[in-house]
């Protein structure tokens, strides 16, 4: 066991990760801010969506550290327009991002690389067909497939079984309306690998095409790929929050970090500013991170830089 | 049967549609464009020789060797492995894996993302030749040794190895499922002059150790002597001479054989003026009617400006050579 740790603490890997300081101090932050959301049940002072616990009394206090007869440190960053604890509400709103953001993007990857792979590596008329569509996909943004698929979905189903499909609803609208870039950037990149002569030395062994794509060429589109998608994973943070806004997003009694950030927008100016500064500080953080790490992994993941 | 050619190649010809896109086509009224790579070429190969192909750049020698190892089917004619159809063979894995080909360029062959000892095991994985993992790392050792690395190279990835030995990699891939015949497409085209010769002596050495046989694909005649038992020279997709290597290089019979001839620099003749081979490849999509070498021949006549020269077999004291001339079947070139 023991041995084990050492090899992985000795592999490039993680000597790479352990001399970047951009990376160590992003990791850090990131995972500060996903442990507080992912354990936010046990480490959050406050339970938001206990309604019983809201009192409208508590509304509209400033931070505890600025001070002021409303404050306390029973509300360290303050309460919203309902009273609810500020720093208990954006742990739990950045649970319910991160994991619609998180299963979007997965969603996304998992269509767009199996469409690009087939796509730049079989060519042809099943090439065009499936760029076709990706074109035709990405003509409607991920506001419109929300719309439309929560329209049906609305339709189709009975309020509460609605209201706990809602989420798979938004996974599925920001991952439908992102695929096509992957997509597209796994079909370039298949395109140019499957020139090089490491595929032809492959085809001559006879190597059926799926295990070409899976172990040969997959493995040398990847980088990108990924480096996307950590961009996309904010982005995709970001359409949820204004699919929230619109409506169409998730239930107000489970507010995201988006939707905090539209509630406080609407009391910036007139003096309470921590509403909408905090949620929109930990999602600059978020996202800022993820990207970070995205870029060192890029770097950490090309052979030819170590 | 041991007179059963490892390779034979009867009247194979291999198109390419270079057409514009449908659309373009349609709206300009124009037809398909069909470009010939390779014309009716026809060779064998005897068990444990080298046949190398020789001609200018875009002559249709790579698409030879890709046609040798089936990553092309042939457009007409066929191809034949060990005495069966080339795809025929090619579905069975016990005689697919008889077949292997190194490549050209040692920096493309070699995907970056594996470790050596990955990238030799791999026919010996996709064939099942070995099952347990101590047997593979075993075997690719001794195929490192064998090519003139060592084991502990295996841990390493390609881009910690210098070109001449990328090749050996290459060279160790390829031997690894023990293979009979190698399709050679410029193996020493990309690398320095020093380390060609290196690679060629290990070629040649493997190849009497192990009885191989090699197609062996080049532009540089001086590489080319150094290999082969049979030349052939290609001109536009055809073969226009073939015959026993020495008796090409010592009596060039085709005009075109002997402007390449002379082109081959050489200490003796520094500061001697040299006849250049004059003019540019034709283009394979429009070729020149007739024999498609006379725009650039010195010996060409009308006749062949308009009909097309067969292969004539001449005798020589190494073997017998064919050579597609009109000047040479009327004996009007000076031999």
């Amino acid at each position: 066991m023991n041995r084990m740790i050492a090899r992985v603490w000795d592999s490039d890997f993680c000597f790479s990760f352990r001399r970047s300081p951009v990376a160590l101090v992003s990791a850090l932050l990131l995972l500060l801010v996903v442990a507080g959301a992912v354990f936010s049940p046990w480490l959050a002072p406050h339970d938001p969506s206990d309604l019983a616990s809201l009192s409208v009394m508590d509304s509209f206090r400033p931070p505890a550290f600025i001070g002021g007869a409303d404050s306390g440190w029973a509300w360290p960053l303050g309460t919203d327009d309902q009273g609810r604890d500020l720093l208990s509400a954006i742990m739990y709103g950045t649970r319910i991002s991160l994991a619609v953001g998180a299963l979007a993007i997965a969603f996304a990857l998992a269509v767009g690389i199996a469409t690009g792979l087939v796509a730049g590596y079989v060519g042809g008329v099943v090439d065009s067909l499936l760029m076709r569509i990706a074109d035709i996909q990405l003509t409607f943004p991920a506001i419109l497939i929300a719309l439309l698929v929560d329209g049906v979905v609305r339709a189709a189903l009975p309020r509460d079984v609605h209201d706990r499909a809602q989420v798979y609803v938004l996974v599925f609208a920001i991952g439908i309306a992102r695929w096509p870039q992957f997509a597209r950037t796994v079909r370039g990149s298949t395109l140019v690998e499957r020139g090089r002569e490491y595929v032809m030395a492959a085809r001559v062994i006879g190597l059926p095409s799926w295990r070409i794509m899976l172990s040969h060429i997959l493995p040398n589109v990847l980088g990108p790929v990924l480096v996307i998608a950590t961009l996309n994973l904010g982005l995709a943070i970001l359409d949820e929050a204004t699919l929230s806004f619109l409506g169409v997003g998730l239930p107000p009694t489970q507010p995201s970090l988006g939707t905090l950030i539209r509630i406080g927008n609407d009391f910036l100016f007139s003096g309470e500013w921590w509403i909408t500064v905090f949620p929109g500080a930990t999602l600059a953080v978020l996202v800022l991170s993820i990207n970070l790490l995205g870029d060192w992994l890029r770097d950490a993941l090309n052979p030819r830089l170590r | 049967m041991p007179d059963t050619p490892v390779l034979q190649a009867i009247g194979v010809t291999r198109s390419f549609d270079v057409s514009k896109p449908w659309l373009q086509r349609t709206l300009t009224r124009k037809g398909r464009l069909l470009l010939r790579a390779v014309d009716d070429i026809n060779f064998s190969i005897a068990r444990g020789s080298t046949l190398s192909l020789v001609g200018e750049s875009g002559c249709g020698k790579s698409t030879v060797a890709r046609l040798a190892v089936g990553l092309y089917a042939p457009s007409a004619g066929q191809i034949l492995f060990e005495g069966k159809a080339l795809s025929a063979a090619r579905a069975q894995p016990a005689l697919r894996r008889r077949m292997n080909m190194i490549f050209q360029d040692p920096y493309a062959s070699l995907n970056p993302r594996w470790r050596v000892r990955d990238i030799v095991a791999e026919p010996i994985r996709a064939f099942a030749l070995l099952s347990s993992r101590s047997a593979i790392v075993e075997r690719v050792g001794a195929l490192l040794t064998q090519v003139g690395l060592s084991p502990a190279d295996g841990e390493k990835f390609p881009h910690e190895f210098s070109g001449g030995q990328r090749q050996r990699i290459s060279i160790a891939r390829a031997l690894s499922s023990e293979p009979a015949f190698l399709v050679c497409d410029e193996p020493t085209s990309a690398l320095d002059v020093s380390v060609q010769a290196q690679i060629l002596n290990l070629m040649r050495d493997l190849q009497m150790r192990l009885g191989l046989t090699y197609l062996f694909i080049s532009h540089n005649l001086a590489v080319v002597r150094h290999m082969s038992d049979r030349l052939g020279v290609m001109y536009l997709g055809r073969i226009v001479e073939l015959g026993p290597g020495e008796a090409v290089f010592r009596t060039p019979r085709h005009p075109y054989t002997r402007l390449l001839l002379e082109a081959i620099p050489d200490l003796a003749m520094t500061g001697k003026p040299r006849t250049p081979v004059g003019g540019e490849v034709p283009s394979p999509i429009d070729p020149p009617p007739g024999c498609s070498f006379h725009p650039r021949c010195p010996l060409a006549n009308a006749r062949c400006r308009i009909e097309r020269p067969a292969h004539t077999l001449l005798a020589d004291p190494q073997g017998e050579v064919l050579v597609a001339c009109h000047a040479v079947e009327e004996g009007r070139h000076a031999a």
